[in-house]
């Protein structure tokens, strides 16, 4: 009789990563249907393409590295990120700004760090803001105008051949600046009534933007629910974003509403699929909070003194940076001790 | 209803439990073989007291912990001693370690016993000698002799006696069961164990999914003073700190042990063994052993004596070893592997688990980790397991230490619940082992230092006390050299210095010098007919000896300007070098003019000739 030899325990439950991000992609449809309703066909069209780089990317950089490909394919975590470039990049980007966001966010940001978990920085948001800052035409040009303002909406094909073209004057008969550029530029000289009037804002906050961001809000609801997700770092983010629009812009006529920074550009999709990220995001209670609500002041600072007019990538990113200073000074007080062990073991020490 | 506080974190793995709470607890009875290890918990490992070829009757000790930490042990029934060897003994390592094996004799004879009717009537002391002589140590973990326990230090009073029924380990129902046919017993364990220690409040805390458990224990508990406590399911609620949090809401302090805060735990299974030792005399040669997992037909408990090959124990609740993919001893949380089931119960042995591959599947290959904070949410002890797992693999032990790693209890709920299936529990406890190596190398290293540093001040001062008597030695001897000369030659001016060695030496070579050259110009003058007289120093070497004793002169007026700016203590000594050096500067100068006088004669009345 020759037994199993193993370290306790010997009971798991747990669920796998791949089934994680597996979530997280099931999550994120609603938002994805609802650009489609909304925007037209660019947006499902950048999913598929930049999953397909994404994971391809993935598999060469791992078959250089000399892993076992499928395995690391199989965590499903190369896909989400292609997916969630897909959902943030402007409708008509041309394939090849597509490709390079989505092979930059795997090679670059990903895989040259050390792969999957060791990436200090959110891939796709890397990617993201790397062609934005590279090709920053082609990256505030391209917003699809809601589908409601233009009777003759370009078909799956129209919008393929325009994303694979890249020809610009045909694109910029379907494009219109996004709700918080339009509001940013012209406050300076309209006053809000003025401005609100303009086709892009609809009837409610942000014609088929406030859907897209309501789809995002439920989806990422749906992630707290299964516990992908804890809630700390969505709702420090709102909440910092909120207040930083109560307390700083609550003129409209110089400021954007507060309805507009919440439902008009990517903050709930940031909020729940952006600055989740685990990885890339702190680790304590107390720090996701604090992580959180940096973001969320920084999306504000940047949107309204800035020169963007949305602001998740660059307010993401920045956290980033700061999430291993976060890491050190939050961790939890141990049972037993009177205190948590902030900061770095003393050099004394040992 | 009393007040529970919940302690963070925690699971609620599968509970496997109704599989082995089927059939009541059943008599093991005697196998062909008992082999009972001489050490089986923490402590010093017993002395035998038996010979091979001993008759020894059931009780009898068969070895005795005569210092240190430890508890005798026992014959667990009549027979005859076969071997004192060594066997595997069940350990993680699968290692070997003294054991007596006894081959009974189908008597199960008794050895005299006296049972206590009123163990009031005794001094404490001589009742807790009573528990050491039955063997008795905890029956649930570690297994840390019980007498030691019930005695805390004198300072530390304990308030609150906590039996611990939870057995929130998955599988396990050893302390279930035996509190639902033993309750009267556990009861009267306890009260001897609070009689010891006159807490103000006794609780009996048992899981909410033993209903009958806690049925049979809240009859038995009528008109005494104990408190029956219904806790939530929730592994590890039966964790020594987490059980004491939820039911006082303080915390053990890290490093320190539950009677600093007035608390002490109990096993179930310890109660009544206490109570056997007192009202019957019958030491621990039995304990409850839960047998069950999908490898076996008829999962149960049974009472198995000590010394029972788990072998027997798994023939007799049907195993099906070709199904069965691994035994774990323990629960399948912190349980360990075996590898073999030729192993004996222990006193500490409460459940195996003959797994079949679907049950306890193989975990599928490490994954990286994402960080998901999953192990964080489950941790009971609030630590950070992933970055303690970042840490631990990167070899930054320190580092881990910080995040104190030591708190961890190695529940596993961290490795349960982790997405990318990474052994937690194992990386923690290799960093725990190389800390702990560390320490004792640091240790070590230290003492070496501190043997080497001795050693090097003692080298160091005995060379520095010789140099010391060489220096004297060869003042002295410049001095006497120096009185030698200045009687010898008065004339010559002398080059020496009394204030150091070298000095000495170097005049006397200068003299040597002198005399070589003065004997040389004395040769060629005799030849030529007209050089000076021998006896007269010439002129050339009265000058270098000015010159020399002029640039000392100087150099000891530096030197002493230097030593006054620093206020240095050799000021005066230098004042008296320099006062003399400017006396010899000037008898110097004075031989000078003396001879060239003589020679002014001397070549006046040359060339008058």
């Amino acid at each position: 009789m020759s037994f199993v030899q193993q370290s306790s325990p010997h009971a798991r439950q747990a669920r796998p990563t791949s089934q994680v991000m597996l979530w997280v992609i099931i999550a994120a449809l609603p938002g994805l249907l609802a650009q489609t309703l909304f925007f037209g066909w660019g947006n499902l069209i950048n999913v598929v393409w930049c999953v397909g780089v994404a994971m391809a990317s993935e598999a060469a950089v791992i078959k250089l590295r000399g892993k076992p490909v499928a395995f690391f394919l199989k965590d499903n975590t190369a896909a989400v990120t292609g997916l969630l470039l897909g959902l943030s990049l402007p409708q008509f980007t041309p394939w090849w700004v597509s490709a390079t966001a989505a092979i930059s966010a795997i090679v670059v940001a990903k895989q040259l760090y050390g792969g999957l978990g060791s990436n200090p920085f959110n891939p796709a948001m890397v990617g993201y803001a790397l062609v934005l800052i590279s090709f920053p035409v082609a990256m505030t040009t391209n917003w699809a105008q809601p589908v409601m303002l233009w009777g003759d909406t370009p078909g799956f094909g129209e919008t393929l051949s325009a994303i694979a073209s890249g020809q610009q004057t045909v694109i910029d008969g379907w494009t219109m600046a996004t709700p918080l550029d339009e509001y940013k530029h012209k406050i300076a000289s309209f006053t809000s009534s003025e401005v609100l009037e303009h086709p892009t804002f609809g009837e409610g906050v942000a014609l088929g933007w406030e859907w897209v961001n309501g789809a995002f809000l439920a989806g990422g609801l749906l992630l707290i629910g299964l516990r992908v997700i804890t809630w700390h770092i969505p709702v420090s983010f709102l909440a910092a974003l909120a207040f930083m629009s109560l307390a700083f812009g609550s003129n409209a006529d110089e400021y954007a509403p507060l309805s507009l920074h919440l439902l008009a550009g990517a903050t709930m999709f940031g909020a729940f699929f952006i600055a989740t990220d685990p990885v890339s995001a702190a680790t304590s209670r107390q720090g996701k909070l604090i992580y959180g609500a940096g973001i969320g002041v920084l999306i504000y600072i940047i949107r309204t003194w800035g020169n963007y007019p949305d602001a998740v990538a660059f307010a993401v990113l920045l956290m980033n940076f700061a999430v291993p200073f976060i890491d050190h000074y939050t961790p939890p007080r141990t049972y037993g001790h009177h205190k948590p062990r902030r900061g770095v073991p003393g050099r004394s020490r040992g | 209803m009393t007040q529970f506080w919940e302690f963070p974190g925690g699971i609620h793995p599968a509970e496997n439990k109704h599989q082995s709470t089927q059939r009541p607890i059943r008599q093991a009875g005697l196998p062909d073989q008992l082999v009972v290890p001489l050490q089986q918990h923490i402590g010093e490992p017993a002395q035998v007291l038996v010979k091979v070829g001993d008759r020894v009757q059931k009780g009898d000790k068969l070895a005795e912990v005569t210092s240190g930490l430890g508890v005798p042990v026992h014959a667990p029934t009549s027979g005859i001693i076969e071997a004192i060897s060594l066997q595997p003994v069940p350990h993680p390592s699968g290692m070997q370690d003294w054991c007596v094996t006894l081959r009974p004799d189908g008597e199960d004879e008794w050895r005299k016993r006296h049972p206590i009717k009123d163990y009031r009537a005794l001094e404490r002391d001589q009742v807790l000698g009573l528990i050491r002589e039955a063997g008795i140590s905890g029956l649930g973990g570690a297994g840390f002799p019980t007498n030691v326990k019930l005695r805390p230090p004198r300072d530390r009073k304990v308030s609150t006696l906590i039996l611990n029924g939870a057995e929130c380990e998955p599988y396990i129902t050893a302390d279930d069961m035996t509190m639902r046919e033993k309750a009267a017993d556990i009861v009267a364990g306890m009260k001897v164990m609070a009689w010891i220690l006159r807490p103000e409040r006794c609780v009996i805390a048992i899981e909410d999914n033993k209903p009958e458990a806690i049925e049979s224990i809240n009859r038995a508990i009528q008109g005494t003073q104990i408190e029956l406590a219904v806790i939530p399911t929730k592994y590890p609620s039966g964790g020594e700190k987490q059980l004491i949090h939820i039911l006082t809401g303080m915390e053990v302090p890290s490093g320190g042990i539950p009677a600093d805060i007035g608390v002490m735990c109990q096993n179930i299974g310890t109660a009544v063994a206490v109570a056997d030792a007192i009202f019957e005399d019958r030491p621990l040669v039995s304990r409850i052993v839960t047998i069950t997992g999908e490898g076996v037909a008829e999962p149960g408990n049974f009472e198995a004596l000590i010394g029972t090959p788990i072998s027997y124990l798994l023939e007799q609740a049907g195993l099906d070893a070709e199904r069965t993919n691994r035994l774990v001893l323990g629960g399948p949380m912190m349980g360990y592997t075996l590898s073999s089931a030729a192993v004996p119960v222990v006193k500490t042995s409460n459940c195996v688990i003959a797994a079949t591959s679907a049950e306890l599947p193989v975990p599928p290959p490490e994954q990286p980790c994402i960080r998901c904070g999953e192990c964080a949410l489950a941790c009971p002890m609030e630590l950070l397991p992933q970055q303690l797992f970042w840490h631990a693999k990167a070899g930054e032990f320190e580092k881990a230490e910080h995040l104190n790693l030591f708190d961890c209890i190695e529940c596993g709920a961290c490795s349960y619940v982790c997405p990318s299936s990474i052994p937690l529990v194992q990386y923690y406890r290799h960093a725990k082992g190389e800390i702990r190596v560390q320490r004792s190398e640091q240790e070590k290293a230290d003492r070496a230092r501190e043997r080497f540093e001795a050693r090097q001040e003692r080298l160091e001062r005995e060379k520095r006390e010789k140099e010391q008597r060489r220096k004297e030695r060869a003042k002295a001897a410049a001095e006497a050299q120096a009185k030698k000369k200045a009687q010898a030659e008065q004339s010559a001016p002398s080059a020496d210095g009394d204030t150091d060695e070298r000095a000495a030496k170097a005049a006397l070579v200068q003299q040597a010098l002198a005399r070589k050259k003065a004997k040389a110009e004395a040769n060629t003058s005799e030849a030529a007919h007209d050089k000076p007289a021998p006896d007269a120093p010439d002129i050339e070497t009265l000058e270098k000896q000015l010159a020399q004793a002029q640039a000392k002169l100087r150099n000891m007026e530096d030197m002493l300007k230097e030593a006054r700016s620093k206020e240095a203590d050799n000021v005066d000594k230098l004042q008296r070098a320099v006062s003399k050096n400017q006396d010899r500067v000037k008898r110097a100068e004075e031989a000078l003019a003396e001879a060239r006088q003589q020679q002014g004669g001397q070549t006046q009345s040359q060339s008058n000739e």
